[in-house]
């Protein structure tokens, strides 16, 4: 038993935060950089964490290096606040810095996710560290990685206009479902992490800080808050978000939020919510308790919380 | 006006290989001026074909000039920039020969009306008409066409177009009868509108109206003129 | 005997152009290049007009394939001048191209200039769509309606004789001919004023050759563009060029208008040359 509670006993010889002050120091600096520099990606010195490259060491780094005692996280991943990654990324950070967490988005100061913006709209002095596995939107269409150093400098996305030419020709319409490739600033090409398209025009003139870090590419890149993000589309055939209109989360009803389908046996299919914090608050509004829900991103109706780009939701034309 | 002025031109090949040096004629002078007609003659091989091309640039002259009086201003063929001898070319100066290089996918019609604007088929349909070539063969390929009526295409080609010095080279040289008038008739036509031209001819019985002068090559060397009075023949002379 | 010029003056027997009243398109000056020890390109000069088809023959390894890649600013010269006739508008007029920065070069390689190499892997992306091909020039200009596109690209494929049913497929499954025709639409997307073509017909049937060269003679004729044409086949270069620069060993040894050089040629190496091709 003695030897148990030896290998029990509280965490001590590792710096706060797990990570030592000069590699935090270093990512700071490099977050600084790329918010300077909305959308290019700042290479960094990605350091050995204690779980492996891949599951979301990048943007445990950057959360590592922002965290601090008065800190309030929210950890998800794909929405979802309890699923295994999310909670053993909480728990470690937690440990490491004492920080408190939440499951409310309104709730935290540092929000770091897998594949999901909150559906609730953040606000000013909120950071958003998204988990990127694949930072290089233009590897798809160059595999030579000093070749996109050029494309990006030479702000050459002709490949990337023609990848999305083929998908009109081919399929009537933009297929690219998730990391929809954008351009931030007007400048930067961004994969913006696995986020799906409902998604990605939360991060246009978002009021947030939204880092994006990827542990194993060793690249850092930032949406500086009120920066234009706009998703690559032809002038005469629109960008669209999923279309799920007609999914009505089987719990609360809501509808027009990222729904996760679920399939039947009998063929048929139930939705629920992916942001589940959001789905809690909403069940407890229901069943009378006292909670703060914010406004979302896109109403009730679907309409989209500012005028952006968006247009309302249609079904995608066919032709063209 | 005098429109061609030809001072000592001179026109030697050079086979580097073989290290011969093979003249074909010497120090050529003549005049010719708008609206005359030069009859070139001699043996074969005297030259004939050599001059009516080094006057077209396809050979290049080794010496001498021979100025000519172009819309631009006055230029000498023997040494001018090749891309003013292109444009003299395409503007001013036609080569007819009964030799065509039919391209694929034109048409003879086409091919005649080529570059000649909106009343260029109008023209093209006369003149194949003139030269006696079948009219359900005018939306054919030429490339597909016999000898004689691939020449009716090429003359009509290169009468077609407007032409301030036409440079004959036998055209008329296995024609039969009716193309043949209708192509002395056609040059009757140009002449008196002032066009110059300079011919050889295999007979030269059918154009020896149109003739206002004669010089005769005689391999390497200038023969003798057979008019050397100047005066009967309106400017026109032939000089060594 | 007859005086006889000497083999190399014939170079300086041509008058500079009097009578055409244009500049020319294209202009280049004492161009270089080396590769290592090879000299592959040795103080090349070349004025080209609108409306124009130079062609360049020579021997492989005589440097008219580097001059063609120095001239799509592809690659730098040790030395030389090279200037374009654009728009005032532009405003490149008389700025050496050589001398831009590489994003002013690549604008001025994508929007004015156009290229057809021999071997269609060069030029196109052989799993895209041959519409795509083309519409890539446009995107990277900045055109971003998706029907301008089709329409544009439809446009110029119609332009290059390729079948329209055909302009979805990728160039992988079309033939030598018409991967030739879609590379071609793609050079002239844009509407360049000058087309470059890399032995552009080279390893085609003699009957598809015949065909691309009368395409390529119509695009000439339409659209004013000054073409040059690299080009080790003497039959290619009597059907389309106007006049013809002869190279050896990085050289110009010989030019002239077309029918001159191929019917009466100066130099003995172009003897040769003629002479073993005809």
């Amino acid at each position: 038993m003695s030897r148990l509670a030896a290998l029990a006993k509280p965490q001590t010889g590792y710096s706060y935060a797990f990570m030592d002050a000069f590699a935090k120091r270093e990512l700071r600096r490099r977050m600084l950089k790329a918010v300077a520099i909305p959308g290019y990606q700042v290479p960094y010195a990605s350091r050995e964490l204690p779980i492996a490259r891949g599951w979301g060491t990048g943007g445990l780094q950057a959360t590592l290096s922002l965290v601090g005692p008065e800190t309030v996280l929210k950890v998800i991943d794909q929405g979802a606040d309890d699923s295994v990654n999310a909670a053993n990324l909480r728990r470690f950070i937690t440990r490491m810095s004492g920080c408190q967490t939440t499951t409310d988005a309104l709730q935290a100061t540092i929000i770091q996710s897998r594949h999901r913006i909150p559906e609730e709209i953040l606000r000013e002095g909120q950071i958003l560290v998204l988990q990127v596995p694949d930072p290089e939107p233009l590897r798809a269409v160059q595999s030579d990685s000093s070749a996109c150093h050029h494309m990006h400098a030479d702000a050459d996305y002709g490949q990337m206009w023609l990848v999305l030419y083929e998908q009109l020709v081919r399929y009537k319409r933009y297929i690219q479902g998730a990391s929809y490739p954008s351009l931030v600033n007007g400048r930067y090409l961004i994969s913006p992490s696995p986020i799906p398209r409902w998604d990605t025009p939360k991060l246009h003139r978002a009021a947030h800080l939204t880092i994006l870090s990827a542990g194993r590419e060793k690249r850092i890149y930032a949406v500086p808050p009120y920066t234009d993000v706009r998703p690559l589309e032809f002038s005469d055939i629109p960008f669209q978000v999923e279309d799920q209109r007609t999914w009505a989360d089987e719990r609360t009803g809501a509808r027009y939020k990222f729904m996760n389908e679920l399939p039947q046996a009998d063929g048929t299919a139930r939705y629920e919510l992916s942001d589940t914090g959001y789905a809690e608050k909403l069940i407890a509004k229901q069943r009378g308790q006292a909670v703060t829900i914010g406004r979302t991103y896109y109403d009730d109706e679907g309409n989209f919380y500012h005028d952006g780009y968006l247009k309302p939701p249609v079904i995608p034309e066919q032709g063209g | 006006m005098v429109l061609l002025d030809v001072v000592g031109l001179t026109k030697t090949f050079t086979i580097h290989h073989l290290d011969r040096h093979i003249p074909v004629f010497h120090d050529l002078c003549f005049r010719l001026h708008e609206g005359q007609f030069l009859l070139v003659t001699g043996q074969n091989g005297a030259g004939k074909s050599s001059l009516l091309r080094c006057l077209y640039r396809t050979y290049l002259p080794n010496d001498g000039h021979a100025y000519y009086e172009s819309r631009y201003g006055r230029v000498d063929l023997a040494r001018a920039a090749d891309v003013d001898i292109a444009l003299l070319r395409r503007e001013e100066i036609g080569f007819v020969t009964q030799f065509l290089r039919p391209r694929p996918r034109v048409s003879a019609l086409e091919l005649v009306a080529e570059g000649l604007g909106e009343l260029g088929e109008a023209r093209a349909r006369d003149l194949l008409d003139g030269f006696g070539l079948k009219p359900e063969l005018y939306s054919a390929y030429p490339t597909t066409f016999s000898g004689g009526e691939q020449q009716k295409v090429n003359l009509a080609h290169a009468l077609a177009r407007p032409r301030r010095l036409l440079l004959l080279d036998e055209p008329t040289a296995s024609l039969d009868a009716q193309a043949r008038r209708s192509l002395c008739q056609r040059l009757a036509d140009l002449k008196a509108q002032g066009v110059a031209m300079i011919g050889v001819f295999h007979t030269a019985d059918e154009i020896r109206a149109l003739v206002d002068g004669e010089i005769e090559l005689r391999g390497a060397r200038l023969g003798l003129p057979t008019h050397d009075d100047e005066t009967t023949h309106g400017g026109f002379y032939v000089a060594d | 005997m007859t005086a006889i010029s000497s083999p190399l003056s014939y170079l300086n027997r041509v008058d500079e152009p009097r009578l055409i009243g244009a500049a020319p398109l294209l202009r280049v000056q004492g161009l270089c290049k080396r590769y290592g020890r090879i000299q592959a390109v040795q103080d090349v000069s070349l004025d080209v007009y609108s409306g124009e088809i130079v062609g360049i023959v020579g021997e492989s390894g005589s440097g008219k394939s580097s001059v063609l890649r120095l001239l799509n600013l592809e690659e730098l010269p040790d030395e030389g001048r090279y200037t374009l006739a654009l728009p005032t508008a532009i405003g490149l007029d008389g700025v050496n191209l050589f001398s831009l920065d590489r994003f002013t070069r690549r604008e001025v390689q994508t929007q004015h200039i156009g290229i057809v190499y021999q071997n269609p892997h060069l030029g196109l992306r052989m799993g895209h769509t041959s519409s795509g091909n083309v519409a890539e020039r446009l995107l990277i200009s900045g055109e971003r309606s998706f029907h301008a596109l089709r329409a544009a690209a439809r446009e110029a494929l119609a332009a290059s004789d390729f079948p329209l049913d055909r302009m979805d497929d990728p160039p992988r499954k079309l033939s030598g001919g018409m991967q030739q025709r879609v590379q071609l639409a793609k050079a002239i997307a844009l509407r360049p004023r000058l087309l470059l073509l890399d032995e552009p017909t080279t390893g085609l049937d003699v009957s598809v050759q015949a065909l691309v060269l009368d395409t390529l003679k119509r695009l000439q004729r339409e659209r004013r563009l000054a073409i040059i044409i690299v080009s080790h086949d003497l039959g290619v270069i009597r059907a389309l060029a106007d006049r013809v620069l002869v190279m050896r060993q990085g050289r110009v040894i010989e030019q002239g208008l077309t029918d001159q050089v191929l019917d009466d040629p100066q130099d003995a190496y172009t003897q040769q040359l003629v002479h073993a091709k005809l």
